[in-house]
């Protein structure tokens, strides 16, 4: 160690040992201390209604408790979520919190010793009594690096972070060379977690090497794929691993000024997010000279203003400028002309939140984990017909069927696995058949899907690919930026020949014209967003081109989704003809009674909205979906007709 | 300035180094489609997606703006993968695009009939449907109208108004097929910050802009 470098280690050892003191603290506690995740995910599911309840139960029984905000553990399917450590007890985690069982679990365990086994999730540690979590396939089948302290630690406290591992990636950057820096970063062979997967240490050697006077790292926090929040949760549960990253780079590549680039619509990430700069420059490890090493470095917050387009790195950039963000062509690639023409190494937030852990770890350790070519794990937002939804991360190189079955409990309500869409609207659908496809850059791609940023829409049965299809581009013809041709106008053109198929309008000349439009698109657009666009319409046209024959030839939806080409029907016989139900139900007054009291629909007035599905009681089961509508039986004229 | 020696459609072209595929065949009297560019503009705007070229040594068709030139470079123009998105992109811009050319102030002196010449494409949108838009034209200038749906996006005149004039009248707003090109808060141009240079009218390549 030479001698500049023995302030930087001795300044962090104060933090340090100050941090893990309380740290200690938090973990033999002298009154009961509650774990509340209060990220966005926890807060859509009541986790604010879920602390008034503790908070009012606990003035009532006059206990004394400490309650602390964590964020997202990644468990969507069980919150809101609540960890409550009582002395004596190993620290316990409650899913579903409602206020009911907020109230409960404080009365009886913490004003009593029932520890409310009926909402337990699991102990968090070993012991004799309790169940722990980490049996639950969940967990059992998880690798958490990316999001180790997601949920555990307190995002609005540093000290927190720091006493589990955190800035220790920094404290050994700074006593390295940059080169040394980049070099780890290329050993762990790790690739941006943005969906491309060009492999970080390559682009930030690009960007020292680069020609320019200053130079600038950018954070790309600009998540936008329907269903994908992965981003939002490492912001809001974990700020400080994004930071020190991002400072990680900013000292390797040789830049002194930094942005992160958030969506405006994650206002509790912003918030978290500022919090956490304001913390780390109090206290040194943020601003100038940080720990005494002479290195500089800043960090501004950008939001964005809800442009999906502004996540394609050319387009943020523009952004930033107080351009209108629209993309620009590549070369120059911003690694040398980036924001206003400087060299900017723009990343992930993933991707810096990975560096982090590379430099405190070792770039060894890293590069154990996942496949030859993608090291580390994946991080995926598992969405749609899967029972335990949420954040998951696993080893690179773990198929889709140990993802969705294993870790994602299959799918609920017995109904068979039809399709995964994996990436966002810039992805493809996968069938059954490449279930056993590892996650990584090169076998997803291949499959015609791609990694995307880590969006996983599991489709059952029930889901139509046309209309899925449908939908994502629905989405990324809206969210294109206007600027090319082939985006702008091109997906329009496939966007109405595919509300046509939905609408039976289609002709079998169509999938022809959808596949060849498409591979154009891609070949012909500007940036990413164009070029990926038409991916989810290739792939269900690769792998189920027989349910766009269906809806074209027949007229008929094979998962009963197209409103166009389904009717519903009330079974005669199975109508329960004292019940009511579904004449209520119905909007438009469609349902009547007919002769013998049994419930018929007037389809000239049926707007197919299906109430009368779900208000029929499950032991009739009386209204189907039928499909194509030429396949419904005569029934009885309405009243007014007959 | 050093020059550097290549061959476009099999003729030896000598250009300046640094130059683009793009302004390099065209001074060689060679025939790329074009919308968007402009010889001025350093950082090409790459949107009409019309000047397609095959490289010899390279995998996929590029666009020729975007692609400076290279000692030895073999390029050609007119491939049957650069003819598929040469007319792909023509009639996707045609499909909303309203021809009606016969009444239209730029006929015969339209780009887009000039491809259409040059390669041969009708005037139509292929496969594709017709996508027209009816927005209100702008003839509150004294000097010029603006026809938003005739329109193809290019870019030439922002660049020209904001970058070049410096008068900041027109830009893009909205986003897809909404896109247009307004002016700030959507004022009628006649109410517009515009300085009447009519440098805008001058670089479209279609009746968008149009002189009284």
């Amino acid at each position: 160690m030479t001698k500049s470098q023995i302030p930087i280690v001795k300044n962090f050892e104060m933090i340090r040992s100050q941090a893990e003191r309380e740290w200690q603290a938090l973990k033999i506690p002298e009154e009961p201390i509650i774990w509340i995740g209060t990220a966005t995910c926890g807060r859509a599911a009541g986790a604010l209604n879920t602390l008034q309840a503790i908070e009012e139960e606990l003035a009532k029984g006059n206990i004394k408790a400490k309650i602390i905000h964590v964020g997202c553990m990644g468990h969507c399917y069980a919150e809101p979520m609540v960890t409550v450590a009582k002395p004596g007890y190993p620290p316990v985690c409650y899913g579903h919190v409602t206020p009911g069982v907020a109230s409960s679990v404080i009365k009886n365990f913490l004003g009593g010793d029932d520890p409310c086994f009926e909402f337990l999730l699991g102990a968090l540690e070993e012991n004799p009594s309790i169940p722990t979590v980490f049996e639950l396939p969940r967990f059992k089948h998880e690798f958490r690096s990316l999001l180790r302290n997601c949920g555990y630690i307190n995002p609005e406290d540093i000290h927190q972070y720091i006493a589990n591992g955190g800035y220790r990636g920094l404290v050994k950057a700074l006593q390295l060379s940059p080169e040394q820096v980049i070099a780890e970063v290329k050993r762990s062979g790790l690739r941006g977690r943005g969906g491309a997967g060009f492999p970080t240490g390559r682009k930030w050697e690009l960007c020292r090497k680069a020609k320019g006077n200053i130079r600038c790292i950018v954070g790309n926090a600009d998540e936008g794929d329907p269903g994908a929040f992965m981003d939002r949760a490492i912001l809001e549960s974990d700020p400080h691993s994004v930071i020190e990253g991002m400072i990680i780079g900013g000292f390797a590549v040789g830049a002194h000024e930094g942005y992160i680039y958030v969506r405006a619509e994650y206002p509790l990430a912003v918030k978290r997010l500022r919090h956490a700069l304001g913390q780390a420059e109090e206290i040194g490890l943020l601003g100038n000279n940080i720990l005494s090493s002479g290195f500089d470095f800043h960090l501004e917050l950008m939001q964005g203003a809800s442009a999906f387009v502004c996540g394609e790195e050319t387009a943020l950039i523009a952004s930033i400028e107080g351009k209108r963000g629209m993309p620009t062509p590549r070369p120059p690639y911003p690694a040398i002309s980036g924001l206003f023409g400087q060299p900017t190494c723009i990343n992930n937030v993933k991707s810096f939140a990975s560096t982090s852990l590379i430099l405190s770890q070792g770039a060894k350790l890293y590069a154990d984990i996942g496949t030859k070519e993608s090291k580390g794990t994946a991080v995926f937002a598992l969405a749609g017909k899967v029972v335990n939804t949420g954040l998951v991360e696993v080893p690179m190189g773990t198929t889709l069927r140990e993802l969705i079955f294993d870790v994602g409990g299959g799918i609920p309500k017995k109904r068979g696995f039809k399709a995964v869409q994996i990436g966002g609207p810039s992805g493809g659908c996968l069938p059954e058949s490449k279930l056993n496809t590892p996650v990584d850059f090169a076998s997803l791609t291949e499959a015609g899907a791609m990694m995307g940023s880590g969006g996983m829409v599991v489709l059952d049965e029930d889901n139509c690919m046309v209309d899925t299809a449908r939908y994502f581009l629905e989405f990324t013809q809206k969210e294109s930026c206007g600027k090319c041709t082939f985006c702008r106008l091109g997906t329009k053109q496939m966007l109405d020949i595919l509300e046509d198929i939905c609408r039976g309008n289609g002709s079998l000349e169509d999938i022809d014209l959808l596949v060849e439009l498409g591979e154009d698109i891609k070949a012909g657009s500007l940036c990413n967003l164009g070029k990926t666009a038409p991916n989810p319409i290739l792939t269900t046209i690769r792998y189920f081109r027989e349910e766009y024959e269906a809806h074209i030839i027949e007229k008929r939806c094979p998962a009963l989704v197209c409103k166009e080409l389904i009717a519903y029907y009330i079974l005669p016989d199975k109508c329960e003809r004292s019940c009511d139900a579904c004449v209520g139900s119905c909007p438009t007054e469609a349902v009547f009674t007919g002769k013998k009291r049994i419930k018929v629909i007037d389809q000239s007035k049926c707007v197919k909205c299906g109430s009368c599905v779900d208000a029929c009681p499950p032991q009739y089961d009386a209204v189907v979906r039928i499909s194509p509508v030429s396949q419904l039986p005569p029934s009885e004229p309405p009243p007014d007709k007959a | 300035m050093s020059k550097v020696n290549l061959t476009i459609d099999d003729v030896p072209v000598n250009a300046a180094e640094g130059e683009s595929i793009l302004w390099a065949a065209l001074d060689a009297g060679i025939y790329i489609p074009n919308l968007c560019a402009i010889r001025e503009r350093k950082s090409p705007f790459a949107s009409c997606r019309l000047c397609w070229v095959e490289i010899e040594g390279v995998d996929l068709p590029a666009t020729s703006c975007t692609t400076p030139v290279k000692e030895g470079m073999k390029v050609q123009t007119r491939t049957p993968r650069v003819l598929r998105l040469v007319r792909t992109s023509f009639e996707l811009l045609i499909s909303h695009h309203p021809v009606d050319c016969a009444r239209c102030a730029k006929n015969k002196k339209c780009e887009l009939q000039r491809i259409a010449r040059e390669f041969k494409f009708k005037l139509k949108p292929g496969k594709f449907r017709k996508l027209l838009r009816e927005l209100p034209v702008d003839s509150s200038h004294p000097c010029f109208i603006l026809d938003p749906n005739k329109c193809v996006l290019c870019g030439r005149c922002v660049w020209l108004c904001n970058e070049v004039q410096r008068a900041c009248a027109l830009d893009f707003a909205f986003r897809g097929l909404n896109t247009v090109i307004t002016t700030s808060g959507g004022k009628p141009l006649g109410e517009s910050d515009c300085s009447a240079c009519r440098e805008c009218v001058s670089v479209c390549p279609v009746g968008a802009l149009i002189p009284k």
